[in-house]
């Protein structure tokens, strides 16, 4: 018996394990919407806008593994979810996202909130389509979910007009599809990795480079075996943090722009760089012809095309990180890198990653808080200074996870994900870390994580000014902070350079906010007060924003100058 | 930075050489042509594209073509044996009676058709290699300066059967 696209679309998420929706209504998914109101095993969860509504999807299947899925309406609904579809395309997160369409025979008429919003996110969708035709409904889902969650994750976007949703058609949800163009790589070409071992054996000076990669295969156990085999040292990306323990005795620290001096100078000087699960981002190599100079690179990645793309590397491998990790362990022995373990050491105590300590509440103090405060929790994080802090000091331990925005760098993700991190992981803390500039980005989900009883713990670092791009400005444009000061108001002096006592006061007042939302606000100004504001957001089971306020003028170091090689650091 | 040609066959969709081509707006690479018809199975279209690449920048093209979804296959026609045409009209106007006997001697030359002729107008009909097109249009361009239309299709390439054997390549088979 036939049924109607909506009775299909949502037997179709039910088979497809889906307890959880982000949605957001609108003229063209009403239908959907109505029919998976009547169905009590799916959790509809209601946003306050769209861009929020994806990142918490974001972050639910970041910190579920499941894929996240949206349904947001036509034309301003599908636009709103654009940038967390680039998102997640860069940070290959699993998601499922449904917009609806005007109908068929008015696509193409500009009509009221008609866009073709396939068109417009063909370059940041793993794959995107409208379905024209009822009875290709069930087959489409079926290949969202399957491209979504296999091979390297990613956003899928599936665009349904509403007549579709309206129209009767096979009732059947098939249980398995062929897609003849999408073929993800499932096993690991087994020569090229002994090539590649080979070469790390015979290292004198070898290192492990752990991307995204890792963590997304969840290899973590694995590769710290692996690591406490063969005794080779590890530094990984920002997406790779946690790859191995943080407190690992062979787990240097993050390298790139704003990693650990030890470790960028490791990759300067390794002699063997095996590299899983990471594609040589800029942010990463500095300048490419200054990058691992004296390394023999071996490269393991799930996506074919992100090999040999910016760094070209001796031995590429073609393989998911689990696949490969496990046929390294059943030949990985030990090295001698004790010699090389104890130049790293000294590189380290040279220039070790630490913040002064004599006047006044530091970033370090409040990561290191956090560290302490939880033995347990997902922390995420959004864009900007306090993002690169907490790349720098936040420990990650089997029992902790971290999720941030790395290849998109979108402002206004660490809120909504932090949420929706909660709404998969109701039994564990989750803590967002936080800027003043990027948390205001997506305020409005406050609401949303009041009303779906999903507490948050905000560490809200405050220096009224958009810090990323003011450090530019303060290092390399003469002090002359264009649109980055958050209190500067209308007749501030033209040329100012800097806070000063006549400087208007900062809005909002993020603890009045936090009341009249429900949630609660403590602000810390001192270093002493930061534990016992971090116990107390503990103790309480609603969203709790600490505003810790720090000094305005604070840095990230060590950086390195774009395009400079990463050896070339900024200490101090 | 040479010229190198591939095969792709792809899903016969709404779309598909939007996304195609969006891949080389998007990622600067250089498009010299793409051609694009179905094939024997009307589900899946053929395209021809050539382009103007280095070595690396070539290796990520067909790398980035073969992750996409609706992409089932992508041969790398440069180094492999091949028959390839591009069809090309040329109109020269103004044409003085000497011209027109000059462009029948081109025609003769070249082995294309007059397909077409009128008062002082002359139509070319030409099924050449792209090459060989370019060096006509080279020459007619300068006989015949500001008095000529081109219309060229891209090139179209398959696999030549004589040696195809080691080539050959059945999408059904990926």
């Amino acid at each position: 018996m036939d049924i109607t696209g909506k009775k299909l679309f949502v037997k179709a998420l039910l088979e497809e394990g889906v307890d959880t929706v982000f949605a957001y209504p609108g003229g063209m998914v009403t239908d959907i919407l109505d029919e998976l109101y009547r169905t009590e095993s799916i959790d509809m969860i209601l946003p306050r806008h769209e861009q929020g509504l994806i990142h918490e999807a974001e972050g639910y299947a970041k910190s579920t593994g499941r894929v996240g899925v949206c349904i947001v309406t036509s034309g301003p609904g599908a636009t709103n979810i654009m940038t967390g579809l680039a998102d997640a395309h860069y940070d290959s997160i699993p998601l499922v996202c449904f917009t609806g369409q005007v109908p068929l025979n008015l696509i193409g008429n500009d009509a009221f909130q008609e866009v073709d919003i396939v068109g417009m996110t063909r370059s940041i969708t793993k794959y995107g389509v409208t379905v024209r035709d009822r009875k290709d409904l069930g087959r489409i889902i079926k290949m969202a979910f399957h491209i979504a969650r296999t091979g390297k994750p990613g956003p899928v976007l599936i665009d349904i007009p509403k007549d579709i949703q309206t129209s009767l058609g096979p009732a059947e949800y098939p249980e398995s599809v062929v897609i003849r163009g999408y073929k993800p790589n499932e096993s690991v070409h087994v020569g090229q990795l002994k090539k590649g071992y080979k070469l790390l054996k015979g290292a004198k000076r070898p290192l492990f480079l752990l991307g995204g990669g890792i963590n997304i295969a969840k290899a973590n156990e694995k590769m710290q075996k692996l690591v406490e085999q063969t005794h080779v040292p590890v530094v990984t990306t920002i997406m790779g943090k946690g790859a191995i323990p943080t407190d690992h005795p062979y787990y240097i620290g993050n390298s790139g722009m704003h990693g650990k001096y030890a470790a960028n100078i490791a990759v300067s000087k390794c002699d063997v760089l095996f590299s899983i699960g990471t594609r040589f981002n800029d942010r990463i190599t500095g300048d490419l012809n200054e990058f691992a100079p004296h390394a023999k690179i071996v490269h393991v990645d799930v996506d074919t095309a992100a090999i040999s793309r910016n760094v070209v590397v001796d031995v590429p491998i073609v393989a998911d990180a689990n696949l490969a990790i496990d046929k390294l362990l059943e030949w990985a022995e030990p090295q001698k890198t004790d010699k090389w373990m104890a130049e790293i050491a000294e590189w380290d105590q040279e220039n070790p990653l630490e913040m002064r300590r004599d006047k006044g509440m530091t970033p370090q103090m409040i990561m290191e808080g956090i560290n302490e405060a939880f033995e347990e929790a997902i922390i995420t994080t959004d864009v900007g200074q306090h993002q690169m802090w907490a790349a720098q000091y936040i420990e990650v331990t089997p029992k902790k996870q971290f999720i941030t925005s790395g290849g998109l760098g979108t402002m206004g993700f660490g809120f909504p994900a932090a949420v929706g991190a909660k709404i998969g992981n109701r039994e564990k803390p989750v803590v967002c870390i936080s800027g003043d500039g990027g948390m205001q980005m997506n305020i409005q989900e406050m609401a949303t994580s009041i009303v779906q009883d999903a507490p948050v713990i905000v560490c809200l670092l405050n220096n009224y000014y958009l810090g990323m791009v003011r450090q530019m400005q303060q290092l390399w444009y003469g002090k002359r902070y264009a649109v980055t000061c958050l209190r500067r108001r209308r007749g501030c002096p033209q040329g100012c350079k800097g806070p000063n006592e006549s400087c208007p006061p900062y809005v909002p007042d993020f603890l009045k906010l936090a009341e009249s939302y429900g949630a609660r606000g403590i602000r810390v100004l001192k270093e002493e007060e930061i534990a016992p504001a971090l116990e107390e957001a503990k103790k309480s089971n609603v969203t709790t924003i600490i505003e810790f306020m720090i000094a305005t003028d604070e840095l990230v170091l060590p950086m390195v100058k774009g395009g400079n090689p990463m050896s070339e650091m900024i200490l101090k | 930075m040479k010229n190198r040609w591939i095969a792709l066959y792809v899903e016969n969709q709404v779309g598909v050489l939007a996304k195609v081509s969006g891949l080389f707006s998007g990622k600067s690479y250089n498009l010299q042509s793409l051609t694009v018809g179905t094939t024997e199975d009307e589900t899946v279209s053929r395209m021809t594209i050539c382009v103007t690449s280095d070595d690396i920048t070539f290796e990520q093209i067909k790398k980035q073509l073969n992750r996409m979804v609706e992409v089932i296959k992508v041969i790398d026609l440069t180094n492999v044996p091949i028959h390839m045409k591009e069809i090309l009209f040329v109109k020269v106007r103004n044409c003085s009676v000497a011209d027109k006997t000059e462009l029948f001697q081109i025609a003769q030359t070249f082995q294309v058709e007059v397909s077409d002729i009128g008062e002082d107008s002359v139509l070319l009909e030409c099924m050449l290699t792209v090459r060989k097109n370019d060096e006509l249009i080279a020459l007619l361009n300068k006989r015949f300066h500001n008095n000529i239309s081109v219309v060229r299709g891209g090139g179209v390439a398959i696999e030549s059967i004589s040696t195809s054997e080691a080539g050959r390549t059945e999408y059904r088979k990926k």
